[in-house]
Formats: structure tokens, sequence, C-alpha cells
């Protein structure tokens, strides 16, 4: 049977996270009342003029260097020009022949399999306002907080090749945009979205199909779940011998399906042009220096390094690099217990299972790197065991309190005496006289039951290393 | 002599010397408003109660022995420029109730010198045409002749200083705006170069070409009017950051040894009136005879200068005017229509029929499929005007050339013809389109007793040296003294 293969592209849009608006000194705060962050120049007042705000070059290259972006040489602004009562001016500021980067890649992994996603541009813009419609009135309400708060598009190649690469693709580029510190990428506020391009073709052939653009791409998931959808959709018409339409199609959550916009938005033509109030921006050789000098470690690096250094499997050394911030709770731990490993094993287990169940990021961890470090010391110097060392830090999560003061309050200190244990052994072979007799009749298995039994007397602090070799000893 | 006759400088004169006060003088000018306006038609808006108040205020200042050069002085102001509190409808309907929440910078600059502005003054709808027929609510009249139009856009303004309805007003150029009606009413109209005043508050025509300039009833009015205007603002990011001479100190410098560039083709333009020939000519024999010599230039790429302007312009107009769509403020109609329909009536109804032609002319030029072959093809052309400017100013300091091809026409002569409107620009619009500084000054008056300028251009910024020609000019001559017969 034919198969297809899926061509996705994504146009993502950034909200960079700048005081100050891109062409006015409003406020870009979020959930302010409606029109309060407003002024002649974000209004669209006749006679004002945009006055560019550096901070947004600035994000906009930092960005542009974090993914290998090159930086052309002078760029513009252009105006987008259509009629929309969110859209005060009549045109969107935004770039179009001249962007301020070209020419970047990301790396993805998906099912260990390592893809390089090219990027074709960033360029930055003004985002528009916001329509609230009243629900018992034919009437809409226009909110201009929004706009003019500044943007950046990052348009990748069409390089994907499944929903899963196109999620991953998106997770890498909301990481680096956190990572550097340039947008908070909340895809449910609207500060990171993304629209996709969507095509199949015969596997094995290389010419593109027709394409349709899904939008209203809201959360991670809604993103996979559409481009399955469109895939699926795409594939069932091609099989029936139709064709696909060059379209938007939205995807619409409620019914787990993308519907088409019907070429509402097809028929425009944004008339851009480079606009005249606005100078061309020149970035020079000392300020792209400066920028990358100022460019923390990035993400794949860092994973690089991870593995290199630590010697962690690529999994470990991905998970633990999805935030800067993971990544450093990683190191703070190795600073104290340099065994990479166990530390990626607890925090990638027990750490991230935790904050996943609470829906807390690391910044909101209740259980510290230092004190993780001071619990898995104790672990690795016997003074626990490995179980009584996942309840120690169950409890210090909910108490917030360190491993030694649990460890002692409750007791739960492993006990290596000699005596004791063989005290505790011997009273647990007495008591099941049966087992002992059909584990010297070759029943070896039944090792595991006295160990069993020594633990449950002892409250499970018994070192099991020493309750195995006295066992032995005993049973002969 | 009549107070309201009066220049800025004489006016400030008798102000510092406290033998008038600032109501007296703004009274006078309010009289001859009252008096005049019936026939001249040049003002939208008289803002009487507000000018008198300043005017006390002004006088409360000077006596307290504080006089700057516009403090108490009354002007009046295009209505393109922004004016809080005051009405600005930029000659059209849609913005016919409009009421600015801020001022432009320049009067801001106006203001914090206390000078008085008496109101606002008539335009072609967005500063679109070259008449005054196209302003939505009245034609204003040549005071030399009503019958005739004043020249346009900024013709309310240049028959207001001609018909001495204030001392001197503010502008705005795009293609000939300010010059080709100072031409047409006799008086002395500067367009800067492009970034030497700020556009703020100035409601956008063609962002790339628009230039605020004062326009007065002698150049050194325009100088000291150009000081107050000039300099750097950082809201408007195509305003220049370069020093602002002293322009009235500027104005002695004459013309002993400057090369005059005369571009011989622009006096083989057809329809170029004999009458205006021959006063240009003489006003070049005049300079010559003051100490400049005259070179001959060649300009070859201005010929498509009107091609490329009505490509740019338009572009940029459409675009800057799509804001008018009837959601925020301004005009809205078909109020419950749904939202296509009432952006539609909005701006059908709103504008008027040269603003529409031009939006429509720019939305086609910038449409896909037909940009490259239209508006980047302008500005292709634009670069090379520009680069014939460059080498023509290695060759010479200054340009004359004349401003219109032919004296005011009559009202009516053109309302069908918009092409013919549009090529009388043709000595204008290169200014523009390079972006230099260009003034018009008078140099006679036809046989029919109309004005005609002559036009100056110099290099870049280099307002200082075409003002001390304009000036030494000036005083060779009588034409600017020349005043229109209006009877009351």
């Amino acid at each position: 049977m034919l198969t297809f293969e899926p061509v996705i592209g994504l146009e993502v849009h950034a909200q960079l996270k700048t005081d100050t608006k891109i062409f006015c000194g409003c406020s870009t705060r979020f959930g302010a009342p409606p029109n309060t962050h407003t002024c002649p120049v974000c209004l669209g007042m006749p006679g004002v003029l945009p006055v560019l705000n550096r901070k947004v070059v600035e994000y906009a290259l930092r960005m542009a260097l974090a993914t290998h972006c090159t930086v052309p040489g002078p760029s513009r602004f252009a105006r987008k020009n259509y009629f929309y009562p969110d859209l005060p001016k009549g045109y969107q500021i935004s770039q179009y022949e001249l962007p301020i980067a070209v020419k970047g890649h990301v790396d993805i992994q998906v099912d260990g399999q390592e893809r390089r996603i090219g990027l074709t541009r960033i360029h930055m813009e003004e985002d528009a306002g916001k329509l609230v419609h009243a629900p018992d009135r034919p009437i809409s309400f226009v909110d201009l907080n929004r706009t003019g708060v500044p943007l950046i598009e990052i348009v990748s190649e069409p390089d994907m090749r499944s929903a899963e690469e196109a999620g991953a693709y998106l997770r890498i580029l909301r990481s680096i945009i956190r990572w550097i510190d340039v947008g908070d990428g909340n895809m449910e506020e609207g500060s990171f979205r993304c629209d996709a391009n969507v095509s199949i073709r015969p596997a094995g052939t290389t010419t593109l199909g027709t394409r349709t653009e899904v939008k209203n791409l809201n959360s991670f998931r809604h993103v996979e779940k559409a481009l399955r959808h469109e895939i699926a959709r795409q594939t069932e018409i091609l099989l029936d011998g139709g064709t696909i339409v060059q379209e938007t199609r939205l995807w619409d959550p409620d019914k787990n399906a993308t519907v088409s916009m019907r070429g509402k938005e097809e028929a425009h033509d944004y008339r851009y042009f480079p606009d005249p109030d606005l100078l061309p921006i020149v970035i020079d050789d000392a300020w792209i220096q400066r920028v990358r000098s100022e460019l923390p470690e990035l993400p794949d690096e860092r994973r690089a390094r991870f593995v290199a250094d630590y010697q962690l499997p690529g999994y470990d050394a991905a998970v633990l690099t999805a935030s800067r911030e993971l990544a450093d709770y990683f190191e703070a731990c190795l600073v104290l217990y340099d065994h990479p490993k166990t530390v990626s094993n607890w925090i990638m287990g027990p750490l991230l299972g935790l904050l996943n169940a609470q829906e807390k990021p690391i910044e909101q961890s209740p259980v510290s790197a230092a004190d993780l470090a001071d619990l898995l010391k104790r672990l690795g110097a016997g003074v626990i065991s490995g179980k009584i060392a996942k309840t120690v830090f169950d409890e210090m999560a909910v108490s917030r309190r360190p491993a030694a003061d649990i460890i002692e309050a409750q007791g739960l200190a492993q006990v290596s005496d000699s005596s004791a244990l063989e005290t505790a052994v011997d009273a647990v072979l007495a008591q099941s006289a049966d087992e002992v007799t059909r584990y010297k009749a070759g029943q070896v298995k039944l090792m595991g039951f006295f160990v069993g039994q020594v633990m449950k007397a002892t409250k499970g602090k018994a070192n099991p290393g020493m309750v195995n070799a006295i066992l032995k000893e005993r049973l002969g | 002599m009549t107070l309201h006759s009066l220049t800025i400088a004489q006016a400030h004169d008798l102000l510092k010397r406290r033998q008038i006060s600032s109501v007296e003088l703004t009274r006078a000018v309010l009289d001859r408003i009252a008096a005049v306006e019936p026939q001249i038609k040049a003002f939208l808006t008289v803002t009487a109660e507000q000018a008198l108040a300043a005017a006390r205020k002004a006088d409360a200042t000077i006596a307290q022995g504080r006089i700057a050069p516009l403090t108490g002085i009354p002007i009046a102001l295009k209505d393109v420029l922004c004016t809080q509190g005051v009405r600005t409808t930029c000659g059209s309907r849609i913005l016919e109730n409009f009421i600015p929440p801020f001022d432009a910078f320049v009067v801001q600059r106006l203001n914090a010198q206390q000078a008085v502005s008496v109101g606002k003054l008539n335009m072609d709808e967005f500063a679109m045409g070259s008449t005054t027929e196209h302003s939505a609510f009245q034609t204003t009249c040549n005071p030399w002749d009503t019958t005739c139009i004043p020249g346009g856009s900024s013709g309310g303004s240049a028959a207001a200083v001609a018909a001495d309805m204030c001392l001197a007003t503010l502008g705005s150029d795009t293609g000939g705006s300010i010059r080709q009606p100072a031409s047409h009413c006799g008086v002395v109209g500067l367009k800067p170069t492009y970034g030497r005043v700020s556009r703020f508050g100035l409601v956008a025509f063609a962002s790339s070409l628009d230039q605020i300039g004062p326009l007065g009833k002698c150049v050194a009015d325009c100088a000291w009017l150009l000081q107050v205007i000039a300099g750097h603002d950082p809201a408007d990011a195509t305003c220049a950051p370069c020093e602002v001479p002293d322009y009235s100190a500027a104005l002695t410098a004459g013309v002993q040894g400057l090369r005059i560039g005369i571009p011989r083709s622009y006096f083989e333009v057809d329809g170029l009136h004999p009458d205006v020939a021959k006063a240009v000519l003489a006003a070049i024999a005049t300079l010559e005879s003051l100490g400049a010599r005259t070179v001959d230039i060649e300009l070859p790429y201005t010929k498509y200068g009107v091609a490329a302007y009505y490509v740019i312009a338009p572009s940029e107009a459409s675009s800057n005017l799509a804001r008018y769509d009837g959601v925020k403020y301004g005009r809205r109609d078909a109020e419950t229509a749904e939202l296509l329909e009432m952006y539609r009536a909005t701006r059908s109804q709103g504008f008027g029929p040269e603003v529409q032609r031009r939006i429509l002319l720019g939305t086609y030029a910038l449409s896909a499929g037909y940009y490259d072959a239209y508006y980047r093809k302008a500005s292709q052309v634009r670069t090379l005007i520009m680069r014939d400017f460059a080498q023509a100013f290695e060759k010479c300091d200054l340009i004359a050339a004349p401003v219109t091809p032919a004296p005011a026409t009559l009202i009516g002569a053109h309302t069908d013809d918009p092409l013919a409107m549009y090529l009388s620009d043709i000595y204008t619009l290169p200014a523009n389109l390079a972006g230099i500084p260009g003034i018009s000054v008078p140099c006679g008056l036809s046989a029919d007793g109309l004005p005609i300028g002559l036009q100056l251009m110099a290099g870049h910024f280099e307002e200082a040296r075409l003002l001390a020609a304009a000036q030494a000019f000036e005083q060779a001559t009588p034409f600017h003294q020349a005043k229109p017969r209006i009877n009351p």
C-alpha cells in the first residue's frame, strides 16, 4: 500500500518580555483593565510616530544567536496592511524583505534519534489588540492593551516529518526562549503561539504536496493532536483519489478536528512595503559579539557536556536540560554529591514525578538541591537503605525538613550492628522452621522470604547486605 | 501702518518696547480675520477666545521682562497639525469632529515661546491637492484675485499670510504644498530638509516626503519660525539629531561668490508660462548682479519625478489613511451594519474623491504582482533623482528654478482633470523626493497681476545658505512689499 510522508513547517510567535511596548512607552503587563496600557501612539491616533524599543532588537538578536542564525546586515520594518478592529493603524508593523535574522537551526530528539530542523528566518513585529465579544448582544469590544507588545516570529523550514517532531521542535524553541530569558513561552496565555503548514507526499518522493495552514493551536497537546488529525485527513483524501485544497484550517478542540475557514483568509494581499517612519536597523559586529558573549551555555551545548563530562545517557541529558533551572538544580546537587547517574535517577524519578503531579516547575521544588544531595549522601554511605531513602524523600517533600532530621526523629537509620542483626535473623529462622526445612531441601528462592521477614522485623532499617550474609552463614 | 500688517520682527520689536500689547495685536488680527474671511475663506477654525487668553498670558510674561522671539505673536496653523483640545480636521469629513489629545512637536515649541495661535487653516483634504478645492469644507480664494485658487495644499496658510490674517503660519509640504501656494499668494514659504523638523503630530500623508515649514511675509520671519521648530525630537525616528544653526545670524551672508545652478531643461518644459519664465530668469539675473555666478546643471532624472511621486506618495497614503476606519475616533457611518459595511460606508462617505483616488492608486501600486513594476521601480527612480541632486551640488551651491509652471489658475479650472493638477507639481516634487530644502520667494507679478515665485533649492541641511540667498534677493527687490488689494 502507498504510504505517505508528512512535511511540516511551523510559524511560531513568541512574545518578548520587555517592560514596555515595541514602539511606545506603554507597559506590556498582562491582565490590566481594558485600554489602560495605551497612549496616542499605540492607539494609532492621527499624527503619531513609532519609536523602536532597542531592547526588542537586543532580545531578538539573542534568540537569533541562540538558534545559530546569521544576521545578514541592515534589517527593516515593513507595514503589513489589513483592516481589522483590533489593528488601530490599519497595518501591523512587521518585517518582510529584510528580517533581523535568517538561516538558523535547532536540534531535536525523537525516539532517541537526533534531527536538525532549519530556521528560515526570525523577524520582529508588534502584536495586535484583542476583541472581546459580548455573549448576549451582537457587539464586540476592543481592548488595545496588547497592541504593540513585541513579538518575534520564528519560521522553520518544512523539515519536520511527524506530529511528534513538531512537538519536540516547539518544546526546544520554548526551552531556548526561556533559557535565554527573552520570553516566558506560555502557550495558554498566548505569549507563545504556533501555526503549522502541513502537507503529505508519497514516501520516497521529494516534491512538496499542496499544503494547508492549521491555526488555533494553543497548547502543546493541541499541536500534536491537530497535526495527527490533519495528516490523517489529507492521507484519507489522497487515498480516495481526491486532491488537497490549499486553505487555512482551524483546529477545533471540542470537535477534535480541523475545520476549513472557507478561503476567507486566502484573499489577503497584505501589500507589504518598507515602513517610512522607521530607519533601517544596523547591527554592527560589536553588538553581535557582545550579545554572543553574554549568552548563557545553551541547552544543546549543556546536553552535550552532560553526556561527555558526566557519562550520562543521552536521554538523561535531554531530560535534565529541558530547562535551565533544572540543569542548574542537577549541577548544584553534583557539587555536594558527585555521583551523576544516581543524582540523575533521583531527579528524573522521584523528584520530577512529584513536581509533575503537583504541576510545579523545578524552581518551586519543595526539596532543595542541597537537601536532595544530603539525602543521597546518606544513602550512598549506607546510613539508610534505598527503600527508606524514598520514604525519607517523600517526607521531606511534605514537611520540607532536611533528611537528617527525619531519619533521626523516626529512627530510620539503617541497622548495621552485626550482633543486633544476628539476633533478628535467629528470631526469624526460629519462627520459620517449615521454610528452613524446604530451603535446605533445595528451595533456595526462599532466601527472599527470609530477607523480607528480617526487614519487616526491623521495620526496613536492616542493612540488606549484612542480612544476606548472616542468613547464608546460618542456613549453611 | 496697521497692526495686522506687521512682520514678526516688527511686532516683536514693538512688544519688546511695550509700545503695543499682544492683546492689542491679537485683537487687530482677529478683527482683520472677521473683515476679510468672508472673501478669503482661509480658516476652518478661529480660536478667538483661546487666542486672547494666550495673548494675556504672553503680555504677563512680557511684563516680567521675559520675551522670546515669538512671544505674543499671532500665528495660525495648517489644520494638519495636531492641537490639543482644538479640532484638527485635515480638511476632511472623516476628522470633522476630531479633537487631538496632544500637541504636535512644532505646536509644543510654539507654545513654549507663548506664540498666540488664532486658528486652524484650510487645506486640500489630507494635503492631497494643490488648490484647496479638495477641502471637504471650503475653497480658499487667492487674496490677489478671489476668482483664483491660492494654491495648495497649504492654501489656507498662504492666503492667510497674504491677506494679513495672521503674522505667519506653519504649513506642510509633501510635493510642493508650502512653496506652491506661497508662490501663488506672493509670500515666502520654506520647505526644510527632510528630518530638519519633527513630524510628530503632523497628520501623515506620505511619511517619507512630508515636512513642516513656515510661510511668512518675509524671509526673516521664516528664519525666525524655522529656528523655533527645527531640531531633534526623539519621538520622530526620522528627525535628524544634528545641530541647528543660528538662521537669523546667517541671513546677512549674501550671495557673493555663490554658484547658482540653472537646470536648463526646467525652462524648456511644455506649459511653462512666459510670464513665469521671464520673472524667474530676471530673478536669476538679479542674483548674478548681487555677486553670484550661474552654472548650467543637468538633472536628467527629474523628468520622471512626477511619475515616481505619484506612485510613492499614494502608496504611503493608502497605508497612512487606513487608520480612519470608524472604529476608534472620527466619523462612523452605518453604525449598526456588519463590520465590512461599516468600513465601506465610513470611508466612502468620509473621504472625498481626490483622497479616494489616491488611496486606490496606492493600493494598486502596492498590490501583489504590481509592487515591483510600480513601488519598487519608483523607489529606484527616487534614488536616481537623489543622485542627480548630489552630483549637481558638486558643481553649484544653490539651484534656481520656477516654483510652478504658471501663476494661479481660476477656481474650477482643473477639477475634472487631476492629471493636469499633478503635472503642475513638476518643479516642486524633486526636492521632496531628494529630501532637500527649497524656498519660494516673490519675484514679480504676471501680466494679470498674479504673484510669481522664485524657487531656490540647496543641499541637505543647508537652510542657512538658502535663507541668506533669499534674503539678499528680497532686500534687492520690491516684490515682497507688494500687497493684494482686498476690499473688506
